[in-house]
C-alpha cells in the first residue's frame, strides 16, 4: 500500500504552478497536526496496514521542521507497518524538496533520518528562467543541491524539469542533468495553466502559448538523449536508470490502492476515488470537527477500464488486455477492434503479445490514443 | 348577421398587437383577469419569448355597446413578412382593421404592406396610435404620418396604450361603429374561407374559417374546393377562449371545423369550405399554393438520430403546413433533409422548434434559393441545393429569383442600408421621404442575397431602425457558380454553396480562412481550398498538430484528466469525416455566417 502527504505550503508562488498550497507559513505546525489526525481517522481505508511507499509532496514538503516531521513519521509508524518494495525493494519513502532548502547540510542531515528519496525540483539551471518561472532558488543552488543530498546519504534522487521555453535552454539543462547522473529524472512540457500567473498573462496577450511543435521537439530530444545515456523512459514524463524507477508513481500509474492525507490530496482504493478539499481552513476544520472535507466517487467498470488506459498507456508496461477484459467483462480487443487497428495503422498503438503499448511517435499523442479507445 | 364585427389587428412586431389584443379580451371579459397570461393569443412559447406570432388566431368576444349585443371577431395575423399569404387570407376574412403604429416609433414596412392589403381587400381601418403612454412618444409626428398614409381625418386616430389600457372603450367603440357587419348571402350555398388551421394532438387538424356565404351544420359532408377533399363536419363552433361547440353557424361567423384530417398539409389556407350536397359555384377568390422559397439541409448533429430527427419533421408538418422537406444524403453530414422553407425566418421558427419541442440539435446548411437552370441541351432544371447544380460546361444560363423589398428607416441610416443593398446587387427603385426623418426605399434585389445575414446586417446599420417588407417579382438571368469546399481534395458537399461570380473569390477566402480557425488541427497538414468546377480559387493550409499530450499525471490528475478526455471525446463524436479530416459541426454552422 502507498501513503501520500500533501504539504500545502511553499514559500512562494511559481508561475506555473496549479497544486494547492498556500504561503502563509504560519498555519504550518496547525495544518500538520491536522494531518496528523487525519492519519488517525483515516488509516484504516487501505486494505491492509503494509505500506511500501510513503511520498512527502506538495507544496515544499523541504520546509517541514524537524519536530512537524517527527509528528507526521511518528503518526505513520503508529497505525502503519513499513515493508519491502514490490521489486523486494527497501520502502521507499520520498521527499519533495526544493534547492533553497538544501543548501544547508546539517537541514540535509536532517531530512535524511525520515526520508531515504529525493525528489529535487530543479526545473531548469537557466537563471534567467529559474526568475522568469519564480522560483526560489538560483542556478548555482539547483547545481548544488544534487552534490549536497549525495553528501548527505541521499543515493536515490531524482530531478525535476521542465522543458518547453527555448531549445538553446534545453539542450543545456539536458546536458546539466546528465552531468548530475542521478538514477531517476522526471521532465514536464511547460503547461500553462488558467489559474497561475502565466495563465492570466496569457489570457491578457502578455504571454505566448508554448509552441507546440518546439515542445514535441524537445521532447523527442529529452527521450534520445536520456535513452543514450542508459535511462529507461518508462512513463512519458519519467525517465530511470534500470530499476530505479519511482516506485510510488508507479503505483499510481498500475492502479494501486493509495491514501492522501492533506488538503487536496487524492486516495484510491480499488473502487473508488477521492479527495479532500482543497483549502487549508476548510480541511482543518472538518478534520477538526470531524465533519467531511472529502468528494468521493465509484468508479464505474467503463471508468476504470478509461483511468488503466489513461495511465497504463503513457508507461512502459502498457496495459494488459486481458486485464481490460476482466474490468470490461468483454473482449476489449474485439470491442474496439476498428479503433485499435486504425491506431495501429496511424503508427501510434503496438498491440505485442497481451498488452496495448504506445509506439515512439504515439508517446506524442498519448492522449488521443487513450480517449479514442475509451469505453462508455 | 348586423351584430357581427370581424376585423383584425395591423402592426408592426413590438408595436404591441398582443398586448392590445390581450386588453380587449379583459375589457369584454372573455378572459377573466385571474386566467390572464400575457401575451394569451401567442400560444407557443417561441410566440411570446420573441414577440411575435408564428400561426394566426382568432377569438370571439361578446361587445354589449349602446344596449345592443355584438360578436366581435378578432383575428389575429402573423406578424412577419415569410407569412404575408396567410396574412392576406386572414384580412380576407375580415371586414374592418385595426392599424396599430407605435407612437414612438412611426409606421414600418410591413405595417404599409399589410395596410395595403387590407385596403385592396376594402377594409374598413381604424387607426390607433398606441404606446402613447411611453416617454418617447411623438404622438403629434406620427400622427402627422399617419393621416398621410391613410388620408384619414387627424381626430379618427384614437389615442390607446395596450399596456395602460388607455382608448380601449374607444377602439370597441369604433370597432362597432366604423366595421360594416359581414355581408354575404345567408341562403347562398356555403362558402367558408380558411385562413388558418392548428394541430391538436388528440383532434386532429382545426380548420379556422370564415363563413363568406351561406350556413354550415354539425355533421354535414363538406368540400374543400381547391384540393377536392370531402370531409365530415363532425364539429364545429366558435372561438372563444375554449372552443364551444355549435350545431349551425351562420353567413359571418368565423368559427373552426373539425373532421379528423391528421396533416396539416392537408389543409390549404385560403381555401374554400362548400356544402357537398349544396355545392357553390366557384371557390373564393385568392387561392394560392404558398411556394417555399429558401431551401437548406437538416441533419442531426448526432448521425445515430436520424429517425428521431425524421420523427420531428413529421411531427412539426402537422401544425406546418409551409415546410416542405424529403431526405437528402450528405457525405460529409449522413443523412438528413432537404427543407423548404417561406423565408428565414421560417426556417430559423423550424430550427428552434426542433430544439424546443423535440430536443433535437441539428445542422442547417447554407441555405439556397431555388435557381432555373437552363442546361446546353435545353432542359430547364429547378435547382435548390448545391449538390443538384449541373457542371458548368453543360450550363446554358442561370437565372435567380429577384424580389422587390421595401425598407422603411430613419433618413440618418440611408447611406449605410444604400450601401448594404448595393453590396447586395440591388436596384434602387424609389426612394420616398414619409416624413422629414423617415424614409421609404424600394429595391429589386435577388432573393439569394437576402438569405445571408441581410437581415442581421440590416438591423445592425440602422441599429434595428429598419424593417423590411419584400414579396417575388420574377426570374432574372444571372452569372452564379457553385462554389466548393475542399479539405486535402476532397469536396465537403456540405459546405457548397451557389453565388454570384463577383463574390465568389472573397467567399471562398473568407470560407476558407474561417474554415481554418474551426478545424481543430490534426497529425497531418490539411489543406482547405476553395473551387469552382476544377478551379482553385482560394486556399489555407492548417498545419500538422505535433503532440497532444506530455503533461504529467499522478494520482491526483487521474480522474480530471479522465473527465476531460471523456468530454473530448464526446464533442469528437459529433464531427464528421470527410476523407481523413475531421471537421466539426461549428464548422458547417460557420457558412452561415461568413460576412
Amino acid at each position: 500500500m502507498h501513503l501520500y502527504l500533501h504539504i500545502p505550503f511553499c514559500k512562494q508562488a511559481c508561475h506555473y504552478c496549479d497544486f494547492h498550497f498556500s504561503t502563509n507559513l504560519s498555519q504550518k505546525r496547525p495544518l500538520v497536526e491536522a494531518m496528523v489526525r487525519e492519519i488517525e481517522q483515516r488509516h484504516a481505508y487501505l486494505p491492509t496496514n503494509k505500506l511500501q511507499t510513503i511520498y512527502f509532496g506538495g507544496g515544499t514538503p523541504s520546509l517541514l521542521t524537524e519536530a512537524e516531521l517527527d509528528l507526521l513519521v511518528n503518526s505513520i509508524h503508529q497505525h502503519f507497518t513499513l515493508v519491502d518494495g514490490f521489486n523486494g525493494q527497501p520502502p521507499e519513502i520520498t521527499l519533495e524538496a526544493n534547492p533553497d532548502d538544501l543548501a544547508d547540510p546539517v537541514r540535509l542531515a536532517m531530512l535524511r533520518r525520515y526520508a531515504n528519496r529525493l525528489s529535487i525540483g530543479i526545473q531548469t539551471f537557466d537563471e534567467s528562467t529559474l526568475r522568469w518561472m519564480n522560483r526560489a532558488h538560483n542556478a548555482n543552488e539547483a547545481k548544488l543541491a544534487v552534490y549536497r543530498a549525495r553528501e548527505a546519504g541521499f543515493d536515490n534522487l531524482s530531478i525535476d524539469l521542465i522543458y518547453g521555453v527555448s531549445d538553446s535552454i534545453w539542450s543545456r539543462d539536458l546536458e546539466q542533468a546528465l552531468t548530475l547522473n542521478v538514477p531517476h529524472i522526471s521532465a514536464y512540457n511547460l503547461t500553462i495553466e488558467p489559474d497561475t500567473a502565466f495563465g492570466r498573462w496569457l489570457a491578457k496577450g502578455k504571454l505566448t502559448a508554448v509552441d507546440e511543435s518546439l515542445s514535441a521537439r524537445q521532447f523527442t530530444q529529452l527521450s534520445s538523449t536520456l535513452v543514450d545515456a542508459g535511462y529507461v523512459h518508462y512513463e512519458i514524463s519519467n525517465f530511470a536508470k534500470p530499476d530505479q524507477y519511482a516506485q510510488h508513481n508507479s503505483a499510481y500509474w498500475q492502479r494501486r490502492p493509495y491514501l492522501g492525507i492533506g488538503p487536496s490530496a487524492h486516495s484510491y482504493d480499488g473502487v473508488s476515488r477521492q479527495h479532500n478539499v482543497a483549502n487549508n481552513s476548510l480541511y482543518s476544520k472538518g478534520i477538526n470537527t470531524g465533519t467531511t472535507i472529502a468528494e468521493r466517487e465509484i468508479l464505474t467498470a467503463a471508468d476504470q477500464v478509461n483511468e488503466y488506459l489513461l495511465t497504463g498507456l503513457r508507461t512502459i508496461w502498457g496495459c494488459r488486455l486481458s486485464e481490460l477484459d476482466a474490468m470490461l467483462g468483454e473482449s476489449f480487443l474485439s470491442k474496439q477492434a476498428p479503433t485499435i487497428s486504425k491506431l495501429q495503422q496511424t503508427g501510434w498503438l503496438i498491440c505485442a503479445e497481451n498488452d496495448l503499448k504506445l509506439t515512439e511517435s504515439g508517446k506524442l499523442f498519448a492522449d488521443r490514443v487513450a480517449s479514442e479507445l475509451f469505453v462508455e | 348577421m348586423k351584430h357581427i364585427r370581424n376585423f383584425c389587428i395591423i402592426a408592426h412586431i413590438d408595436h404591441g398587437k398582443s398586448t392590445l389584443a390581450d386588453r380587449l379580451l379583459e375589457f369584454t371579459q372573455t378572459v377573466g383577469a385571474r386566467d390572464m397570461q400575457a401575451q394569451l393569443l401567442d400560444d407557443m412559447d417561441l410566440e411570446r419569448e420573441r414577440g411575435i406570432t408564428i400561426k394566426s388566431h382568432a377569438i370571439q368576444m361578446d361587445y354589449f355597446h349602446k344596449g345592443e349585443k355584438y360578436t366581435l371577431n378578432l383575428i389575429d395575423t402573423p406578424g412577419h413578412v415569410d407569412f404575408s399569404y396567410e396574412v392576406s387570407r386572414s384580412i380576407a376574412a375580415c371586414e374592418g382593421a385595426l392599424l396599430l403604429v407605435d407612437a414612438s416609433q412611426g409606421t414600418e414596412a410591413q405595417t404599409i404592406s399589410n395596410l395595403y392589403l387590407a385596403l385592396n381587400n376594402d377594409l374598413v381601418i381604424i387607426p390607433v396610435l398606441n404606446k402613447i403612454d411611453l416617454p418617447g412618444a411623438m404622438p403629434e409626428e406620427i400622427k402627422d404620418e399617419m393621416v398621410d398614409l391613410l388620408g384619414c381625418d387627424r381626430d379618427d386616430i384614437i389615442p390607446a396604450s395596450g399596456k395602460e389600457g388607455i382608448g380601449v372603450p374607444e377602439i370597441l367603440a369604433a370597432i362597432v361603429e366604423r366595421i360594416p357587419p359581414p355581408t354575404g348571402d345567408p341562403n347562398a350555398p356555403l362558402q367558408a374561407l380558411i385562413f388558418d388551421s392548428h394541430f391538436n394532438s388528440y383532434r386532429g387538424i382545426e380548420v379556422i374559417f370564415r363563413i363568406k356565404n351561406g350556413s354550415i351544420r354539425k355533421g354535414e359532408k363538406v368540400k374543400f374546393m381547391n384540393t377536392g377533399k370531402e370531409y365530415n363536419a363532425d364539429e364545429i363552433g366558435i372561438l372563444g377562449l375554449e372552443q364551444e361547440p355549435r350545431d349551425r353557424m351562420e353567413c359571418g361567423d368565423v368559427g373552426y371545423l373539425i373532421s379528423g384530417i391528421k396533416v396539416a398539409k392537408e389543409v390549404k389556407v385560403g381555401d374554400t369550405i362548400t356544402s357537398f350536397d349544396n355545392p357553390a359555384a366557384a371557390a373564393i377568390q385568392g387561392f394560392a399554393d404558398v411556394k417555399p422559397m429558401v431551401f437548406a439541409g437538416i441533419y442531426p448533429v448526432e448521425t445515430s438520430e436520424f429517425e428521431d430527427l425524421r420523427e420531428a419533421m413529421e411531427k412539426l408538418q402537422l401544425n406546418d403546413a409551409a415546410l416542405v422537406w424529403e431526405p437528402e444524403t450528405s457525405a460529409a453530414l449522413g443523412f438528413g433533409f432537404r427543407c423548404g422553407f417561406l423565408g428565414m425566418l421560417h426556417m430559423e421558427i423550424v430550427q428552434e422548434r426542433l430544439e424546443r419541442e423535440f430536443d433535437m440539435t441539428v445542422i442547417t446548411t447554407v441555405p439556397s434559393v431555388r435557381f432555373e437552370v437552363m442546361t446546353t441541351k435545353g432542359e430547364l432544371r429547378q435547382v435548390s441545393a448545391p449538390a443538384d447544380m449541373p457542371e458548368p460546361n453543360l450550363i446554358d444560363y442561370i437565372e435567380e429569383p429577384f424580389i422587390r423589398a421595401q425598407i422603411i428607416t430613419k433618413a440618418d441610416y440611408v447611406g449605410g442600408i444604400m450601401g448594404l443593398c448595393m453590396d447586395k446587387r440591388s436596384i434602387l427603385k424609389n426612394q420616398v421621404y414619409l416624413t422629414a426623418d423617415r424614409v421609404e426605399l424600394q429595391f429589386e434585389m435577388p432573393l439569394a442575397e437576402v438569405v445571408f445575414d441581410f437581415f442581421d446586417k440590416l438591423k445592425t446599420i440602422s441599429r434595428g431602425y429598419a424593417s423590411l417588407d419584400y414579396e417575388f417579382m420574377d426570374n432574372r438571368e444571372s452569372d452564379m457558380v457553385k462554389l466548393d469546399v475542399m479539405l486535402n481534395g476532397d469536396k465537403v458537399d456540405a459546405l457548397s454553396a451557389i453565388v454570384h461570380r463577383s463574390k465568389s473569390y472573397e467567399w471562398g477566402k473568407k470560407l476558407c480562412e474561417k474554415l481554418r480557425e474551426l478545424i481543430p488541427r490534426q497529425q497531418f497538414e490539411i489543406a482547405i481550398q476553395a473551387a469552382i468546377g476544377q478551379k482553385i480559387i482560394a486556399r489555407e493550409t492548417l498545419s500538422a498538430l505535433r503532440k497532444d499530450v506530455l503533461a504529467k499525471c499522478y494520482g491526483g490528475d487521474i480522474s480530471r484528466k479522465r473527465k476531460l478526455l471523456e468530454k473530448q471525446k464526446k464533442g469528437k463524436k459529433r464531427m464528421r469525416q470527410v476523407g481523413n479530416v475531421e471537421i466539426p459541426q461549428e464548422a458547417f454552422m460557420a457558412v452561415l455566417k461568413i460576412n
